[in-house]
């Protein structure tokens, strides 16, 4: 089994690494600790930049104008872009673009039409709407939202909860019970847009995360017609499935990334801090602690980078996927934690991202699926039909 | 649960005694306690709340009063507010700057 990187790929992510050190790092000195956004006139002239070393739109396949990088390096890409302060929600403040909601590209032409291709022109916004009040992480249980036929339309009532940028969303994907006697056969997904009468954000959680906030959504009598079915009705499941299977890769590499910054940030600062004469790197408890995030980190990138390459080739990963979530968001809180220990008040104070990264990456134990879900997940593959 | 800021407003002379350094969020009022300005003190303030609104009422002559909340979610309820404000109004508080912020509607339906 080769371990190393390629040419092409050490060449990619030393572009991006430089990227992040020389155009992102000092952009966010300036910003506000908790900042999720550039000012407009940074965004554009970091996606030209982005344009010009052809890695905008890592995530969009070839055949709609994406660059054609295979999952490893955008994993690896991953990795590097999360290597800031606001990197674990927003890498690069968005500027290497995105695929979108990829669920479209399954879209119909009209569909596509409508609302896939102004999403690649960064034209349009749209949400995921998946978990509800009742639960996220068993939508095929949890999904109260309910779609009632009426003609050639749906009346759809109901609500969501952590939801992502559905505020600031132009459309999004609305995941709602079609048939109620057919449990995870009888959830459809509908593209709804978000001046439809009816179509509420409720309010902004406010979480340990203050920025790339979650909201509540409430839809009341909400009339979507049937063209706006993505996919099949009641095989909207399998949408969710796979969006939650796929995410769960560079959710876990962005984990990795903000790790690697914080041992990075330690491995410095150590030697320089002296206490009772000595420097802390002196200290064996210092040591060992920079071992464990050494240990923590190599062990799930490589675990993470194994599940990016089967989903490569083509192979089943969803065991791989949970595994790599669940890693890469432990090991990155467990490596977030020492950092701070070491690093005494100043880890606490805004003054240095890891109070920040500490907060966020709690939510990564959650979000996408709970540490206990990946668990779940893996044990139903490793145990089988015997589970049942 | 209660979204806006529905405090009793705070004459702008008592800021030294009612304020101190935390992060929050605030909002600005003119003589008929119509908002004109929201705003926060966050990670990056010198002084907190107290520096911050300090400083907007001096540069805002015709702010006569203020109401604030102290919460580490500085950015995510400023947004809030912002959207809120909007959404009550349809336009942003005179004395904000444009920004880019999202929508709220918030229902009457089993909401607060």
């Amino acid at each position: 089994m080769d371990l190393s990187l390629t040419q092409e790929q050490e060449m990619i992510i030393g572009l991006v690494r430089r990227f992040v050190r020389e155009e992102i790092l000092p952009l966010e000195l300036k910003l506000d600790p908790d900042a999720d956004a550039l000012d407009a006139a940074d965004r554009d002239r970091l996606i030209s930049k982005t344009k010009e070393m052809g890695l905008y739109g890592l995530d969009i396949p070839p055949e709609y104008g994406g660059p054609d990088i295979d999952l490893v390096t955008r994993t690896l890409i991953a990795v590097e872009m999360s290597q800031h302060r606001a990197g674990l929600y927003a890498p690069c403040y968005g500027v290497f673009g995105g695929a979108g909601l990829a669920q479209l590209f399954e879209a119909t032409e009209e569909q596509k039409d409508k609302y896939l291709y102004p999403t690649l022109r960064g034209e349009k916004r749209g949400f995921f709407g998946l978990s509800e009040p009742s639960g996220g992480s068993d939508p095929a249980r949890a999904i109260q939202t309910k779609a009632v036929r009426d003609g050639d339309n749906w009346i759809i009532n109901g609500s969501k909860l952590w939801i992502s940028g559905a505020d600031r969303a132009d459309f999004g994907l609305v995941f709602a019970r079609t048939d109620s006697s057919k449990g995870r056969n009888g959830v459809t997904c509908f593209i709804v847009d978000t001046d439809t009468p009816g179509f509420h954000v409720r309010r902004i959680v406010h979480t340990l995360r203050s920025a790339h906030y979650a909201t509540e959504l409430q839809f009341e009598n909400m009339v979507v017609p049937e063209r706006n079915i993505l996919g099949e009705l009641n095989k909207g499941f399998a949408i969710a499935n796979d969006r939650l299977t796929r995410q769960r890769i560079p959710y876990a590499a962005g984990c990795i990334g903000v790790a690697i910054k914080a041992q990075e940030m330690a491995l410095e600062y150590v030697p320089q801090r002296e206490t009772f004469g000595a420097p802390l790197s002196s200290r064996q408890a210092i040591q060992w602690m920079l071992v464990d995030n050494d240990i923590d980190i190599k062990q799930s990138l490589w675990i993470v980078l194994e599940a990016a390459e089967k989903a490569q080739r083509g192979d089943p990963f969803r065991k791989e996927a949970a595994m790599a979530k669940l890693v890469a968001t432990e090991a990155g809180g467990r490596v977030v934690d020492r950092c701070m220990q070491m690093f005494g008040g100043l880890g606490v104070a805004k003054d240095l991202p890891l109070e920040r990264w500490f907060r966020e990456m709690r939510i990564r134990r959650i979000g996408e699926g709970p540490s206990e879900v990946q668990r779940h997940v893996i044990a139903r593959e490793l145990l089988g039909s015997s589970l049942r | 649960m209660a979204i806006s800021l529905e405090k009793p407003w705070i004459s702008s002379e008592r800021v030294n005694e009612v304020l101190a350094g935390h992060m929050g969020v605030f909002q600005l009022a003119n003589d008929n306690e119509q908002t004109i300005f929201i705003g926060f003190a966050g990670g990056k303030s010198r002084g907190g709340l107290k520096h911050e609104v300090a400083e907007m009422l001096a540069t805002f002559p015709n702010a006569e009063s203020f109401r604030y909340e102290i919460t580490t979610s500085y950015w995510s309820r400023f947004k809030e507010l912002m959207a809120l404000h909007w959404a009550e109004h349809k336009s942003y508080p005179q004395l904000n700057n444009r920004t880019q912020v999202g929508r709220i509607s918030p229902t009457t339906t089993g909401a607060d």
